[in-house]
Parts: C-alpha cells; sequence; structure tokens
C-alpha cells in the first residue's frame, strides 16, 4: 500500500518538557517546522521561549519528550553532540560574546557542523561593520555588532537550521531592519529558522507560522495567512 | 653591594622559576574548572620522585642495575605519567564535584595530598634524597661576572621561561587557547556549539598537573627529593595566585618570577622577612585590588 505522506519535517518537538534544577518550566511543547520554513515562538516575559530553544540544545538541567531532527532522535544526546549531528546554529539571547576573545576569534570559535558553511568572506559582505572591528575584543563591541557576530558565528559553520533568540532586542531601528535584509536573504537561500520574538512586526513578514507560548506551553499556533484574521487574538496574547 | 643584590636576585629568580610554573598550572586549571587543585604541590613531588626513580630505583627494582633513565628522559617522560595521574584524578573523582560547592574539589585534591605524601614516606626517607642524575653537560658553574652560578640553575631559569611562553602562546594565541577561554567563560555555549567541553576539563587537568609534574623533574637536582617538598611550597604559590589574579595566565607567570625576586631582594636588605614577604603581599594586594594584579575587576 503506497500514500502520499507530507514531506518528514526538518524538526519536530513532541511533549517537550524541561528543568532548571527543580523548577520545571517547559510542560509539552509541541512544534514542528519544515526545510526552509521559518517559524516564530510568541508569548510574554518569562513564558518559556528562551527555554525551548535551549532545551533543544541541550542546555537546561533536564529534559523530557521527543526532540526529532531530520528523523532523529536528539532527547539523550549529549549536549556537545547535538550542533554538529543536527546541523544547527544557537544564537543566545544573551548573545554570548566572549570577552577574551577577538572577533575574529569569536567568529572561528564553533566548530563547522556541515559543508558550504560561508566564508569569512561573505559574512563580512553580508555584515560589513564586522570586517573593521575584526581585531577588537569581543566586548568592546557595540550591541548591534555584537549581534551581527553572533549571527554570523553560526553562519560560518554551515548549520542549516538557526535558532535566534531576540536578535533586534534593544538595538536602533537602522540596525533592525539590516539584520531584518539579512534574515530575508538567509530564508531565501534555504536555511532553516526559530526566531523568538518580541517585535511582531520584525517577525511577521517572514514567518510562515507562528506559536504562541504561555507558562511553558503552546497555546495556539497561527498560519501566516491567518494572521491578519486573528490580529486580535496575537494582540491579546501579546500585551502584557 | 651592588654584586650581593644581584646574587640574591639570581638566587631569588630561581625559586621563581618554580613559583611560576607550579602558579601557571594552578591557574589554567582554576579558569577552566574553578577548582583550587590542592594536590599540585603534592603532584610536584611525586615528579620529583619519579624523576629519581627513574634513575636510582626503577634498574635495582626491575633487576637491570646499570638501568638509569636519565634526566632529559625524565623531562618528557615524568610529565606525561603526571598529566596521565592528573587524568585519572579528574575521570575518577574530582568529575563528581563540579555541581557542588568548590570546597569539596579543595578538600578532595587536600585528601589526595595527604595520601601522596603518606605513600612517599612511607616507601622513602621523610627526609629527602640527593637527586644524582644531574646531566654532566649542566654540570659546573659559570662566571656571570657580579657572582658565579651553577650551570643548571641558568638552564633551569631559562627552560622554564621558554614553557612558561609556550602555555601563554598557546592559550592566548591559537585556536585550542580560543576555545579554553571562551570555556572558561561560558563553558554551556561552547558546549551547544558542538565542542567537548567535558573532555577539554579532562585535558586541561593532566595539561596542569602535568607542568606540576616538570617543575618537580626541574626541582629534583636543585633541592634534595623528599615528600614534604610540595608542601612547603603550595603555600607560597597559593599566595602567588592569589597576587596575580585567580586564573590569570599571565598573572601567574608575571608574578611567580617577581616575587621570587622579590623574596630573594628581601633576603639583602632585612633577612628575616624574606620567608613573609609574600604573604605580607598577598593581605595587600588582597585589600587593594581584590581580583589580584591581573584579575578582571569585577
Ligand atoms: N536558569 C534558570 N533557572 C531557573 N529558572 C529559570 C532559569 N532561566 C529561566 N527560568 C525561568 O523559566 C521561565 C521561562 O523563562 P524563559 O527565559 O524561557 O522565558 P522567555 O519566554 O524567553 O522570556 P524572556 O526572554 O522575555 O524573559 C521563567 O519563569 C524564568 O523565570
Ligand atoms: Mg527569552
Amino acid at each position: 500500500m503506497s500514500v502520499t505522506t507530507a514531506p518528514m519535517p526538518l524538526l519536530k518537538i513532541t511533549d517537550l518538557n524541561a528543568w532548571y534544577g527543580e523548577s520545571h518550566v517547559l510542560h509539552g511543547i509541541d512544534l514542528e517546522l519544515g526545510e526552509g520554513q521559518l517559524i516564530t515562538l510568541l508569548g510574554r516575559n518569562g513564558s518559556g521561549r528562551t527555554t525551548t530553544l535551549r532545551a533543544i540544545m541541550g542546555m537546561v538541567d533536564r529534559r523530557t519528550g521527543s526532540i526529532s531532527i531530520r528523523g532523529e532522535e536528539f532527547i539523550s544526546k549529549p549536549a556537545h553532540r547535538i550542533a554538529p549531528l543536527g546541523r544547527i546554529g544557537y544564537c543566545p539571547e544573551e548573545r554570548g560574546i566572549f570577552a577574551s576573545l577577538n572577533v575574529e576569534e569569536n567568529l572561528l570559535l564553533p566548530p563547522t557542523v556541515g559543508k558550504d558553511g560561508m566564508s569569512l568572506d561573505e559574512i563580512y559582505e553580508m555584515f560589513p561593520n564586522l570586517k573593521e572591528v575584526r581585531k577588537r575584543m569581543g566586548t568592546l563591541l557595540s550591541g548591534g555588532e555584537q549581534q551581527m557576530l553572533a549571527i554570523a558565528r553560526i553562519l560560518r559553520t554551515g548549520a542549516r537550521l538557526l535558532l535566534l533568540d531576540e536578535i533586534t532586542e534593544g538595538l536602533a531601528p537602522v540596525i533592525v531592519k539590516a539584520l531584518g535584509d539579512a534574515l530575508s536573504r538567509l530564508k531565501k537561500s534555504g536555511y532553516t529558522i526559530i526566531l523568538v520574538e518580541q517585535n511582531f512586526r520584525f517577525a511577521a513578514p517572514r514567518a510562515d507560522r507562528h506559536y504562541v507560548i504561555e507558562h511553558g506551553k503552546v497555546v495556539d499556533r497561527i498560519e501566516a495567512d491567518e494572521v491578519d484574521a486573528k490580529m486580535d487574538r496575537l494582540n491579546h496574547y501579546l500585551s502584557v | 653591594m651592588l654584586n650581593l643584590i644581584l646574587a640574591q636576585a639570581m638566587l631569588g629568580l630561581n625559586n621563581g622559576v618554580f613559583y611560576a610554573m607550579l602558579s601557571l598550572g594552578l591557574a589554567v586549571i582554576f579558569g577552566l574548572l574553578n577548582v583550587v587543585n590542592f594536590a599540585h604541590g603534592a603532584l610536584y613531588m611525586t615528579g620529583a620522585f619519579l624523576a629519581l626513580i627513574l634513575y636510582s630505583y626503577l634498574g635495582v627494582w626491575i633487576g637491570i642495575e646499570d638501568l638509569h633513565i636519565n634526566f632529559w628522559a625524565a623531562l618528557i617522560i615524568v610529565p606525561i605519567l603526571i598529566g596521565a595521574l592528573g587524568i585519572l584524578i579528574e575521570r575518577t573523582m574530582l568529575r563528581w564535584l563540579y555541581n557542588f560547592d568548590p570546597i569539596y574539589s579543595l578538600l578532595l585534591t587536600f585528601g589526595i595530598t595527604l595520601v601522596l605524601q603518606g605513600l612517599f614516606v612511607n616507601f622513602f626517607s621523610a627526609s629527602g634524597t640527593p637527586y644524582p642524575g644531574q646531566p654532566e653537560s649542566l654540570r659546573g658553574v659559570v662566571d656571570l661576572g657580579f657572582m658565579i652560578f651553577p650551570k643548571y640553575r641558568l638552564f633551569a631559569i631559562g627552560f622554564s621561561i621558554v614553557i612558561c611562553l609556550a602555555v601563554w602562546f598557546i592559550i592566548e594565541r591559537t585556536r585550542i587557547g580560543a576555545m579554553l577561554r571562551a570555556g572558561t567563560e561560558n563553558p554551556d555555549l561552547v558546549k551547544a556549539f558542538g565542542i567537548n567541553v567535558p573532555l577539554m576539563v579532562t585535558l586541561t587537568f593532566g595539561f596542569g598537573t602535568g607542568l606540576a609534574g616538570l617543575a618537580g623533574v626541574l626541582a629534583a637536582p636543585i633541592y634534595s627529593v623528599g615528600p614534604l617538598m610540595g608542601a612547603d611550597l603550595i603555600i607560597i604559590i597559593f599566595a602567588v595566585v592569589v597576587i596575580g589574579g585567580m586564573g590569570s595566565i599571565m598573572g601567574a607567570v608575571v608574578s611567580g618570577f617577581a616575587l621570587g625576586l622579590v623574596e630573594g631582594l628581601t633576603k639583602v636588605f632585612y633577612a628575616p622577612a624574606a620567608n613573609t614577604v609574600i604573604f605580607f603581599l598577598m593581605v595587600v594586594v588582597l585589600l587593594v585590588r581584590p581580583a589580584g594584579l591581573f584579575g578582571r575587576q569585577s
């Protein structure tokens, strides 16, 4: 018997639970995304969006459920095997630029996880600011430069699945626009992206689907073409 | 008078060799593992004993009386053995304590110190044995103009400067060093990038203890090899590390040599204070710059 099935999602998360020490933060997250898609995780402060990304990367104290990437189960893999096996690049909310490394060392730190990562030249072409400061120590950068560096550093590795946490937070509009352009280019060249974002207007035009997270659970799932119809609901979720 | 000062400076520098090499290893370990390795002095002592054993005892034990594994071979073999011992300690014991207060790993390494000392007191004389394997080529003295200085000690100073520079270079200028520095700052993120941090931690501990073993071999021809030679030193080393700044590579090396010098010079001006001057400086530094001279003040 042959059935035509939807293509296997690149990432499928089922009933993901996560803990920091004794504190139980994720209570059964379900989400999925296909190759080349961009989804956003929306929600109020403290709802568990960062923790969802950290749980995928193995950066929580305990996690249960299922995280399947290209059909392979990742839930019990040790943290340092996850990025290479899943070809994942993680850009943390606090950016994680290393103060004792200069810009170029920061860029070159993450090991490659796949072929056809961007070369340094391509990266400097996408983020020209970084080239000028490449010998500067990590913490002497402006917020915008740090953010670009945090993204650039995972593009070099050949990662195809990008987890980006609040990349526009606290940045000037002109930099937000530059990041938006970079994001569109990445999407066009086939990267799969999970975006945690407060700035809905930044996220909306590029997203295929939105997940709304509350208290460590997905409470709603809104496809890009339903956004207009469900604007009231979205506003309600995101209002403080 | 000037000659006396220069002469004491050279002797001070000679002690500085061991302050620098030992505090360097401690700093490398503390940086990544956040562990104060109290056993560092005992591993240094074990290194000196291994050099002695390789030269004087091993042949007798295995029935080949003429076998004397020489100084140069010991300089390579012993650090590897002590590094391996460090790796064993990290894998089987230290590893389980990272999630607890650092005081536990300090206590563990203190216990290891007592065990190692006890072992050597039991099997060797507590008073110390001279190391007869000093290489022929380094015997004798050189005339430095202001003093007659043993050739071997000059070699020890030069050798340890080279080692310290090499370690500094590896940590500050190479990719491995960049991983180490990043791991010191944020091990979770480094892991998330796909770097095997637990392995890095093990190897770093092995590397740091290997340096202690190397210092032990270097010390064997100068000081007599005894079970307590590390215990005398480790307290000074802690003071050096505190003055330099916990975890600072540069701080460990510079203050190691500098404090050896200061100690030597104090002998010229007020000899009774020579043994306490380092601790006096430690108190001053702690009061004025609590993170140490080279530490990042937070
Ligand atoms: N290291 C931690 N230890 C214990 N609890 C934590 C830790 N980090 C986060 N939490 C808690 O987990 C919950 C989810 O936090 P998370 O950082 O995932 O939220 P978020 O949705 O990313 O929100 P935001 O980034 O806007 O603060 C919050 O209640 C937070 O207090
Ligand atoms: Mg967050």
